[in-house]
């Protein structure tokens, strides 16, 4: 069984989203351990870009603080080596294409293999465009994680039917970002996932809440937080990592719990 | 044109969440380039409203003056607005209308996209919010003023460089939150399929209009074409109705900023590499892990860090070339056409008027040159005193 598979055997699963390098290296590194130690069954570690442009603000600035740390997608390689080290937990690495491009596709997935990365989201490679890097992520065993949104609407069945490690559903139009309501009728959305795809699917974009996550997490297979934790970051900058462990702890007992 | 790809170039690289919408647009663009009434209806537009055709001035004095080609002047210059941005404004301002649209949004540098569709929205009754780097409703305040007359909403975004990428960055994260209402009407040769065709499209009337003229004045066909480029929708124009003529040489005039040495530049095609970025594959300023770099020049309407995939393929199979201009040379270039032929032009047109002030001279004097005059340069005046340390006080 595959890491990513693991994170959602007989439970609900809860998804952490941190930015390598936020605010530095060395305080991104202790802030995914907290997430891990708090319970969290998959991280997502985001390669930061100059012009994200599916995040909100709270990710734009996390972006912006860690490519002025010095974080490069070296740096996030040696990152995520370090806490593989550590722990069985899947990662996955969330960044833009041209990133992962520019790098090449054949050297980063070498690389991601190397380390014991599982998989890769990126939000501007849709289904259409990801033939030529799926190409390379496929002969190193990395999956690319597809994402599902609210207007997806008859694009889910192709979509979910090559799905795989797990299907990524946006909750929400817009960018990523804290949001008190998500008005989408999820709900019909895993309906027709479910029809289709052989991964599981978690629900991110604008959760914050234990009541959401309790909420996304009964109408799906986890759920994803990143702006939430990115939050926190800004907040308590390199002394972070006892609030996200107190944070990630709330959040996963209350998916756990389902 | 197959799924939107220039060569190797192109595409639709967006957010899941604007596919659907993308492929929307795809189809009503289909549909409505062909449909009769629509033709009909964006060419009464073009005639009625915008001032079209544009003139071809023959510059008898410059042609003397640098004496060697024969050099006529595309004059998109006098259109309504200002600037070539209202050829493709109207085209997509009257596809939303079809579409059932009821707002537009769009991003500016300069301001002339932006003015061009706040006026476009206003003829149309279309609600429009303009997306402007910060810096940029400095530098052209006046713009920004226009616009608001107009009617249009003006967003500075203090995001990044606060500069033209930034504003695009914005105007898609608007989009993906709200498709049902509204078209991304974007102002260049640039982003996801179909825009950079459709831009190129609505921006081709140029060229179609520049080959008849100069083949009625001087019963043959142009030696040279030029413009500048920046996202490169003015030289698509130029450019799309003599690709096919293979002894038509065609030439970008890209701002080099200080200098392309320097690192203060926003010359694509000389200090770029292949990248994926809003929404295209294609050139872009980046650095070796392919974060987008920030770009300088005088112009803010050439100040982005990509160019058009139409272009990227043009420059890779070498059927166009594309050179750096410096702001110097534009400066330079602004102040002597103002002078010879009396036409304060753009300083984005003054790039390639640089450009033809160094190939004239070299050419004989049967080889023509058309050069494009993309906007008029009313807007840019201040900033000219101000890089020639003169202080305009009002």
């Amino acid at each position: 069984m595959n890491r990513i598979e693991n994170a959602f055997k007989n439970k609900k699963a809860f998804i952490a989203f941190l930015t390598a390098g936020d605010p530095t290296f060395d305080s991104s590194f202790e802030n995914i351990m907290s997430a891990v130690k708090a319970g969290a069954d998959l991280i997502e570690i985001g390669i930061p870009f100059s012009d994200p442009i599916a995040e909100g603000v709270v990710i734009q600035g996390a972006d912006l603080r860690a490519l002025k740390s010095g974080m490069t997608t070296d740096r996030a390689f040696e990152l995520a080596k370090m806490v593989r080290k550590e722990t069985e937990i899947p990662l996955v690495f969330m960044t833009y294409l041209n990133p992962v491009f520019k790098y090449g596709y054949d050297r980063f997935f070498a690389k991601c293999k190397e380390i014991g990365i599982d998989g890769l989201i990126c939000p501007d490679m849709p289904f259409e465009e990801k033939d030529e890097a799926d190409a390379f992520a496929k002969k190193h065993g990395i999956s690319i994680i597809s994402m599902i949104a609210p207007t997806s609407e008859e694009r889910i069945k192709s979509i979910a039917e090559s799905a795989e490690g797990f299907l990524y559903i946006v909750s929400s139009m817009g960018v990523t970002g804290v949001r008190s309501e998500i008005k989408t009728d999820l709900a019909s959305i895993m309906e027709s996932v479910k029809k289709y795809a052989k991964v599981p699917a978690a629900i991110g974009f604008g959760v914050s809440t234990t009541e959401q996550a309790d909420k996304m997490a009964r109408l799906s297979d986890g759920v994803i937080v990143g702006s939430a934790i990115v939050r926190i970051i800004e907040k308590f900058g390199e002394k972070s990592a006892p609030e996200i462990y107190k944070f990630v702890k709330s959040m996963t007992d209350a998916v756990h719990s389902i | 044109m197959n799924n939107g790809r220039y060569g190797d170039f192109g595409g639709q690289y967006i957010p899941e969440t604007l596919m659907n919408e993308i492929h929307k647009l795809e189809e009503a663009y289909e549909h409505y380039s062909k449909d009769p009434d629509f033709i009909a209806e964006l060419d009464k537009l073009n005639r009625e409203y915008a001032n079209r055709p544009s003139l071809l001035y023959y510059a008898e004095k410059m042609t003397k003056d640098l004496g060697g080609a024969k050099i006529y002047f595309k004059r998109e210059d006098l259109n309504h607005t200002g600037s070539h941005k209202i050829n493709n404004v109207l085209g997509q301002c009257l596809l939303a209308k079809k579409m059932g649209k009821t707002r537009i949004i769009a991003e500016t540098g300069a301001g002339q996209h932006g003015v061009a569709a706040a006026t476009a929205a206003a003829l149309m009754d279309l609600e429009c919010e303009i997306f402007m780097g910060k810096e940029d409703t400095v530098r052209q305040a006046l713009n920004v003023y226009r616009m608001e007359l107009l009617g249009a909403k003006v967003h500075p975004v203090t995001t990044g460089t606060m500069t033209l990428k930034d504003a695009v960055n914005e105007a898609m994260r608007d989009w993906s939150s709200r498709v049902d209402d509204t078209l991304y009407v974007l102002g260049s040769v640039m982003g996801p399929h179909p825009f950079p065709m459709m831009v190129r499209d609505f921006q081709s009337v140029i060229s179609r209009e520049a080959r008849e003229q100069i083949l009625e004045m001087e019963g043959k066909l142009p030696t040279a074409v030029m413009a500048c480029v920046g996202g490169g929708s003015n030289a698509m124009g130029m450019f799309y109705n003599f690709i096919n003529d293979k002894d038509v040489r065609l030439i970008g005039c890209e701002a080099a900023g200080r200098g392309v040495h320097t690192g203060e530049t926003a010359a694509t095609i000389a200090t770029g590499s292949v990248g994926v970025f809003h929404g295209m594959k294609s050139l872009f300023c980046q650095n070796e892990y392919g974060q987008i770099a920030p770009v300088y020049s005088i112009s803010a309407g050439l100040d982005y860090p990509g160019i058009g995939p139409e272009h990227a393929y043009l420059h890779s199979i070498g059927r166009a070339e594309y050179v750096p201009v410096t702001d110097d040379e534009a400066v330079g270039a602004f102040e002597y056409i103002a002078r010879t032929e009396g036409i304060i032009c753009a300083v984005e047109s003054a790039h390639a008027v640089a450009h033809l002030m160094k190939i004239a001279p070299e050419m004989k004097k049967d080889d023509i040159i058309i050069c494009c005059l993309s906007g008029r340069g009313d807007k840019d005046v201040a900033a000219i005193a101000r890089y020639r340390g003169i202080d305009l006080h009002e």
